[in-house]
């Protein structure tokens, strides 16, 4: 049996110590906003924050995650209301949208570290997460809207 | 301005109470027929959700307004990215004059009403679905817009001329009186659709042609939206199939011991595909796989290998069989001033849908229900129905969003295989696909090799072009036509190289049909995909030959095709053609026209890396496309700068590969997609017109080979022969 929080919620969960967080997430507890592709965190599908950082669920065992706090997709907000989803919307992103919640969440851990970031820090950090329907210029100009947003908006107001 | 699409998760949970009842109507057929039969399975579907119970004002097969005016669209093509889940409501809300704000959308079931008319068939494929939609999505809304404004007529005791409707309200203006679509629609039912309607004239048009905001986006930055891999249903497995590493290879025997003592795993199956492991979650399912000790009947193909694929496809080049001369083309080639011979070479693609093949299938004593991301909701509800053994009308179809489509999820083979598990474990099942079995057992796009011959005048013009070329044909497994067989010749194969733009006067195709036991499939864009790298950089070639610009010889040849030229125009501009490229770069253009579009792409290259180990580095890509009348700009813009990057990573690195009758490659670290940092600037230019509709979705995949392959042979003055491109 292990503990783990998801997105602010507390939950126990019996299942063997090498299942991946992915699955734990999908299966066990039904979030399904965090998409499975390639299983082996060459593609970022599957990316979530654990204590903060980014990290692919797909290759994280349980036992690993145990006791930390994750934030899925479904954490960011649910009214749409986060910058990054709000950059998204306004930059019209997302095309078949089956990577943007890994390229979504990978973004809002790029902006939390560098809140300006620059076209190399966008290439270095994003440049893990594929898209096949090729939506990448726009993901750029989204992370660089979304920190403008960010700028605007008053802190922990 | 966030639309409540009706495509979320509540949707898939709620309906899923997929209790008894057999259909209770007969499916009739012909046009009115078709559409009342299309109108009772909605009513009936509606009645088995508590959400939608009240259809209100059902006019067409594809809208229906309800009295709290919003407007439900039955979307007749499934959504894979390319935008028709808002492309296409805009035709019939612009022809109803509905507020974009009471639009909500739903996946038409499984029913021929849904046909797309310019194939007959509910497919989502081609690039037709705006081509086949443009008139009758239009019409729909038309007559609901008429049977509307009558009803408020009526009411009113007003004579129908004096009414019109705008923001979904009908108004009666000498009065100043107005009421909402929503207080009609019990009236607007009860009145006959009309016959005939008129349309909007394109200036006239409010909504068509603006860059309206996807439908579908809000709840694709939520994580809401549900993919095939999402559908949650009461008492659901999942389950993993193993396959054959080998192709053709069929199984003999298996030991499940060692799977069943997996936590979680339930049952394990023979399928036709493989065997099946059902388990309580994936994460089981997929141990159980790998724990399964198989042995696979020997297979004839257990020796095929890509070097015997290339000497099959080459001793095929003698027995290529004309399709199409003009003039005497070995005569030309003889006489001709210079001449150059190639071979060119498109190697197997696999699809690579970030969301990998999956199905979920509940069979029961009286129907059965597929929630399925597919391209072919005709063709999966009838591989269910042969399966299950149900009448058609016995199986429902749920489309749900798809990752990706591309051609591959027209196919039914992951239908089948949830299907099969379902009947035979009475629950329902998802079946999902790992990622090495989506990229081990695709429809590939097909392999080609091609010999070309063609020679130059003394004034370095072309006189001669030849082509003969050896493919494999898609249509030969899926529509088996006695004319594909008898003569030998699959249209998807030679698209795009019969019936060159440019003006030759001598020229020859031959095609021969390889055979070969990989199995292909429509891959975004299909035979231009290849062909337009084959054409577009054997002119570059010629070009050289006679001393001509390439952009010159093209605005040459093309000098009778108006639309040809105002695209290349256009790009040349855009990207300075005609400045010499900064320092180190290096500029190739190409031009195709596909499903009834022009699309003109230069790319703008360098070569990085010493000498000997150099790559290219695309840094910018500048497209000019006339696709004919634009729905939404923005979507347009989207897909030629997705398809942009579709095509470099075919250019760039696109493999499949055999030996040991086995697909060589897994995953994505050997078959690698482009990333974010190998991303171009893309420029995406529209032509403005009241042409016809043409396609969108795939029209910009097949210049982009050809133009950076012509960067790279301006780059090397090497010729680029073979993709993917490697110097």
């Amino acid at each position: 049996m292990y503990s783990i929080t998801i997105n602010g919620k507390q939950h126990n969960v019996d299942v063997e110590a090498d299942m991946p967080l992915l699955w734990v997430i999908r299966d066990i507890i039904g979030l399904t906003g965090t998409k499975y592709s390639c299983g082996i965190s060459v593609c970022g599908a599957c990316t979530v924050h654990m204590d903060g950082k980014a990290i692919r669920s797909c290759v994280t065992p349980i036992a690993i995650a145990a006791n930390k706090s994750i934030t899925t997709i479904e954490g960011l907000s649910t009214d749409n209301s986060h910058p990054v989803q709000r950059a998204w919307i306004e930059e019209q992103v997302p095309q078949c949208g089956y990577c943007q919640s890994g390229q979504i969440m990978q973004a809002v851990a790029l902006l939390k570290e560098r809140p300006n970031p620059t076209d190399q820090d966008i290439d270095e950090v994003m440049s893990g997460i594929l898209c096949r329907c090729g939506t990448y210029q726009r993901i750029r100009k989204a992370i660089k809207r979304a920190a403008q947003i960010e700028e605007q908006t008053p802190p922990s107001s | 301005m966030n639309n409540p699409v009706n495509l979320s998760r509540r949707q898939f949970v709620a309906g899923t109470v997929s209790t008894g009842g057999g259909l209770l109507l007969g499916i009739a057929i012909g046009g009115c027929d078709q559409s009342s039969s299309g109108k009772a399975l909605l009513r009936k579907i509606a009645a088995e959700n508590p959400a939608s119970a009240d259809i209100g004002f059902l006019p067409s097969v594809f809208l229906r307004i309800t009295p709290d005016d919003k407007v439900t669209i039955m979307l007749p093509s499934s959504e894979m990215g390319q935008g028709v889940a808002t492309a296409l409501p805009m035709l019939i809300a612009e022809e109803l004059a509905a507020q974009w704000n009471k639009i909500e959308i739903q996946f038409a079931p499984a029913h021929k009403a849904f046909a797309n008319p310019n194939h007959s068939r509910q497919l989502t494929g081609g690039s037709q679905s705006i081509r086949g939609f443009w008139q009758p999505l239009r019409e729909a809304g038309a007559a609901a817009r008429e049977m509307l404004i009558q009803a408020a007529a009526l009411t009113w005791q007003v004579d129908r001329q004096e009414c019109s409707a705008r923001q979904s309200t009908v108004w009666h203006k000498a009065t100043d009186r107005h009421l909402r679509f929503g207080e009609l629609v019990d009236k607007a039912a009860s009145l006959d659709v009309p016959d005939k309607v008129v349309l909007k004239s394109p200036q006239q048009f409010t909504l068509i042609g603006q860059p309206q905001p996807r439908l579908d986006i809000p709840h694709k930055v939520t994580g809401e939206a549900v993919f095939g891999i999402d559908v949650q249903i009461p008492d659901m497995l999942i389950a993993c199939v193993a396959r054959s590493p080998v192709l053709g290879a069929k199984l003999k025997s298996f030991d499940a011991g060692a799977a069943k003592t997996i936590a979680g795993v339930r049952e394990v199956i023979a399928i036709d595909s493989g065997v099946a492991v059902v388990a309580s979650h994936f994460w089981a399912a997929k141990k159980g796989c790998e724990a399964l000790q198989i042995q696979w009947q020997a297979s004839e193909h257990a020796s095929l290998s890509s070097q015997s694929i290339n000497s099959d496809f080459k001793a095929q080049v003698d027995n290529a069989k004309t399709v199409r001369t003009i003039g005497d083309v070995e005569k030309a080639l003889a006489s001709g001033s210079k001449r150059i011979n190639a071979i060119y070479e498109a190697p197997y693609l696999a699809h690579a849908c970030m969301e990998p093949m999956n199905c979920t299938a509940h069979v029961q004593d009286d129907r059965c229900d597929v929630w399925v991301p597919t391209q072919a909701q005709g063709a999966s509800q009838a591989v269910a129905a042969k399966i299950t053994g149900l009448a058609t009308d016995q199986v429902f179809v749920h489309t749900t969003y798809l990752g990706g489509g591309f051609g591959r999820r027209g196919e039914t083979d992951f239908v089948a295989d949830a299907v099969q598990i379902a009947k035979t474990v009475n629950q329902p099942v998802k079946v999902l696909w790992t990622r090495e079995q989506d990229t081990q057992h695709d429809f590939y796009r097909p392999a080609s090799y091609n010999q070309l011959q063609a020679a130059v005048n003394d004034d370095g013009w072309p006189v001669a072009w030849s082509h003969a070329m050896v493919s494999q044909s898609i249509l030969k497994r899926l529509v088996p036509l006695p004319a594909i067989l008898l003569r030998g010749v699959d249209p998807t194969s030679i698209e795009g190289t019969a019936h060159l733009p440019y003006t030759l006067p001598n020229f020859q195709l031959r095609y021969a049909m390889a055979p070969s036991p990989v199995p292909v499939g429509f891959w975004r864009s299909v035979g231009h995909s290849q062909n337009g790298f084959i054409v577009e950089s054997f002119l570059d070639e010629i070009a050289v030959l006679g001393g001509k610009d390439p952009l010159e010889l093209r605005l040459y040849l093309l000098k009778d095709q108006p639309r040809y030229l105002q695209v290349l125009q256009l790009a040349a501009d855009k990207a300075r053609w005609h400045e010499p490229p900064p320092e180190g770069r290096h500029r190739g253009i190409a031009i195709v026209h596909s499903f009834d579009s022009y699309v003109a792409q230069v790319a703008e290259i360098s070569l990085t890396g010493k000498p000997g180990a150099q790559s290219v580095r695309v840094h910018k890509m500048v497209c000019a496309v006339d696709c004919g009348i634009i729905v939404n700009p923005d979507i347009v813009t989207a897909q030629v700068e997705s398809a942009v990057i579709y095509g470099l990573t075919a250019a760039l690195y696109g493999t499949i590969s055999f030996a040991d009758g086995r697909v060589q490659q897994s995953n994505f670290h050997d078959y690698p997609l482009l990333r974010q940092h190998e991303s171009p600037v893309i420029e995406v230019h529209l032509m403005n017109n009241t042409e016809a509709p043409g396609g969108v979705g795939e029209i910009g995949v097949p210049p982009v080979a050809p133009a950076v392959a012509n960067a790279v042979f301006a780059a090397t003055g090497k010729p680029v022969r073979r993709l993917p491109i490697q110097l």
